[in-house]
C-alpha cells in the first residue's frame, strides 16, 4: 500500500483505529462546546445586561481570552490535574476527561465574548418593551439569549472549530495515548514526527472534512428552524 | 436547536467518560520516549502484553527528560528511558525502586547523501570535530532527551565545547526524534538519531547514514517503577507485572521480534539484577 493513499485506505477500509480517533475527538470537542456554552452564554449575557465600574475592564479581558494560546491553558490545567498538583487526587491527567476540562476553559471566552456584545445589541432594541413589562434581570437574560440564539450559533461553531482544531491543550493533558487519548490533531503531530507526511496530510483532511460536515448541519438546523419559527 | 444538539453532545461525553472509568481498572500509564514510539515498538510489544495478562499500558511518549519529570510528579507508574546518568539521578532522589536494563540499539550520524562536510565513514569524534571546523548544519534535538544527553556527551568527548562553539550552523530545535529528522531533511543538515527512529522514519529526504558502528554510539534503555512511597497512587502490582514481564525471556524475545524490512530495531540485554 503506497502511503499517498494510505489515509483514504484507512476510510474505504473502515479502520476501527481510525474511527476510534474520530469519535474521541468528536466527543471531546462536543462535550467542551455543550459546557463552555453552559458557562459562557450567561457570563456573556450578564456581561452584556449589567452596568458596574471596571465593566470596560472585564469586557476588554473577555475579549482577549478569546485568544488563550491553546498551550498555555494546557500547561495551567496539567499543573492543576497533576498528581502533585491541588486536583491530583482526582487522578484524571491523561484522560478524556482533562482534555474536555482544557477545551472548555479555552472555548468559553470565545462563546461568552459575542453573546456579550449580541446581547448588549438586542438590549438596546428590546430595552423599552422588556423595562415596561418589568422583566426582572434573569427574564431579560433569557429573553434576549433566546430571541438571539440564531446569531449565537456562529459562536458556538466558532468554539467547535478552535477546539476541534487545536493540538497544544490536548496533547498536554490528554498525553496522545494510543487507543485511549488520541485525538486527530494529536494524531497527525505523531505521524508527521514519524515522517509520514501523506498519512498526517490524509488525517488532516479527514478533520476538515468532518468540520465542514457539522457546520454544514449547523448551518442546514438553523435554516430549517428559522423557518418554522417564520 | 441547541437541545437535541446538546443533549447528543452530553450523551457522548458520558460515553466517554464511563470508558474511562472502565479502562481505569488494568492499566497504567508508562513515561517513554519518542524513539520507543516513533520506531513502532510500543505499537507492536504492547498489544502481545495486553493478550498475556489483560493490562493495558497508556504510553506517554516524551523526552528522557521530561519523562522522567512526568514521573517526579506522580503522573506516571513507570519509565522507560535511555540516559543512564539522568536514570541514575531518579533513582538517588528516591522517585525510582530499581532500575532494570531491558534493550539497546544504537545512535547513528545521519546526514546529506552529498556529505557536504565530508565525514561519512569516520569515527564519530572525528565527524563531530570536522562537522563544527566547517560549520556544516546540525540539528540538535534541544530537548534534555536521552539522544539530546547522548549527543552532548559526544561533543564533549571529541572535544567540542558546544556552548561556546555554537553559531548559525548548530539548530536546537527542542523537538522530539522524528521532527528532528525532518528538520534535517528539509535544510540537509547533519543529526544523531537512534537508529530505530531512523530505520522506520519515512521522509528521508537526501538524507542517509553517515557514521555507524561506533563503539560510543551505544544505547542503552532502562526501566524503573515509580516508588510507591513518594506517590502512594503508583500502581506498584500493575507496574512491576509490566517490568517482570519486559525483562523476562519472553518479553525479550518479543523485543528481538520486532523487525522493519527485515532488520532488527531493538536488542534486549536484560539481567534480572537490576541497579
Amino acid at each position: 500500500m503506497s502511503d499517498e493513499f494510505s489515509a483514504l485506505q484507512l476510510i474505504l477500509d473502515g479502520d476501527a483505529a481510525l474511527f476510534a480517533i474520530v469519535k474521541l475527538s468528536l466527543a471531546v470537542s462536543l462535550s467542551a462546546v455543550v459546557l463552555a456554552a453552559v458557562i459562557g452564554m450567561p457570563l456573556g449575557a450578564l456581561l452584556g445586561l449589567s452596568r458596574f465600574r471596571g465593566r470596560s475592564l472585564l469586557v476588554v479581558l473577555l475579549n482577549s481570552l478569546m485568544g488563550l494560546p491553546p498551550v498555555v491553558v494546557g500547561l495551567a490545567v496539567y499543573l492543576l490535574l497533576s498528581r502533585s498538583g491541588p486536583l491530583g487526587t482526582f487522578g484524571i491527567l491523561f484522560t478524556p476527561t482533562a482534555m474536555v476540562i482544557a477545551q472548555t476553559i479555552l472555548i468559553v471566552p470565545i462563546i461568552a465574548a459575542p453573546t456579550r456584545q449580541t446581547v448588549e445589541d438586542l438590549w438596546v432594541e428590546y430595552r423599552d418593551e422588556l423595562t415596561a413589562m418589568d422583566v426582572g434581570p434573569a427574564g431579560r437574560m433569557a429573553t434576549l439569549l433566546w430571541d438571539a440564539r440564531f446569531s449565537l450559533v456562529t459562536a458556538l461553531l466558532a468554539g467547535f472549530g478552535r477546539a476541534a482544531a487545536e493540538v497544544g491543550a490536548v496533547m498536554i493533558v490528554g498525553g496522545n495515548i494510543d487507543g485511549f487519548t488520541r485525538t486527530m490533531t494529536t494524531a497527525v503531530a505523531l505521524e508527521t514526527s514519524k515522517g509520514n507526511l501523506p498519512l498526517a496530510l490524509g488525517l488532516g483532511l479527514i478533520l476538515v472534512t468532518i468540520v465542514i460536515a457539522i457546520n454544514a448541519a449547523a448551518w442546514g438546523t438553523r435554516i430549517w428552524s428559522e423557518r418554522q419559527v417564520g | 436547536m441547541s437541545f437535541r444538539f446538546a443533549s447528543l453532545a452530553l450523551a457522548f461525553s458520558i460515553t466517554a467518560l464511563v470508558s474511562v472509568a472502565s479502562a481505569e481498572e488494568r492499566s497504567i500509564v508508562v513515561a517513554s520516549t519518542t524513539s520507543t514510539q516513533d520506531s513502532g515498538l510500543f505499537g507492536y510489544l504492547l498489544p502481545i502484553f495486553k493478550a498475556k495478562t489483560g493490562i493495558e499500558v497508556k504510553v506517554i511518549a516524551q523526552g528522557t527528560g521530561q519523562a522522567l519529570d512526568t514521573a517526579r510528579r506522580g503522573d506516571a507508574d513507570v519509565v522507560f528511558v535511555h540516559a543512564k546518568a539522568q536514570e541514575e539521578k531518579f533513582l538517588a532522589e528516591g522517585f525510582g525502586v530499581k532500575r532494570f536494563d531491558v534493550m539497546y540499539n544504537d545512535f547513528v550520524l545521519i546526514g546529506p547523501k552529498s556529505d557536504p562536510a565530508g565525514v561519512k565513514g569516520k569515527d564519530i569524534e572525528t565527524a563531530l570535530k570536522t562537522i563544527q571546523a566547517k560549520g556544516a548544519p546540525f540539528v540538535s534535538r534541544g530537548d534534555r532527551s536521552g539522544t539530546h544527553s547522548a549527543e552532548l556527551a559526544l561533543w564533549r568527548q571529541a572535544g567540542v565545547d558546544i556552548g561556546a562553539s555554537k553559531g548559525p550552523w548548530y539548530r536546537e530545535i527542542g523537538q522530539g526524534m522524528g521532527a528532528a529528522l525532518n528538520t534535517a531533511a528539509a535544510m540537509n543538515g547533519y543529526v544523531l538519531s537512534d537508529r530505530g527512529t531512523w530505520l522506520s522514519f519515512r521522509n528521508r529526504g537526501d538524507l542517509d547514514i553517515v557514521v555507524q558502528g561506533d563503539k560510543r554510539l551505544f544505547n542503552q534503555y532502562g526501566v524503573m517503577l515509580v516508588n510507591p512511597a513518594k506517590h502512594p497512587t503508583v500502581k506498584q502490582q500493575l507496574g512491576q507485572a509490566f517490568i517482570d514481564w519486559i525483562i523476562s525471556p519472553e518479553g525479550q524475545a518479543s523485543i528481538a521480534g520486532y523487525k522493519i524490512d527485515g532488520q532488527q530495531l531493538f536488542f534486549p540485554d536484560a539481567e534480572k539484577k537490576g541497579s
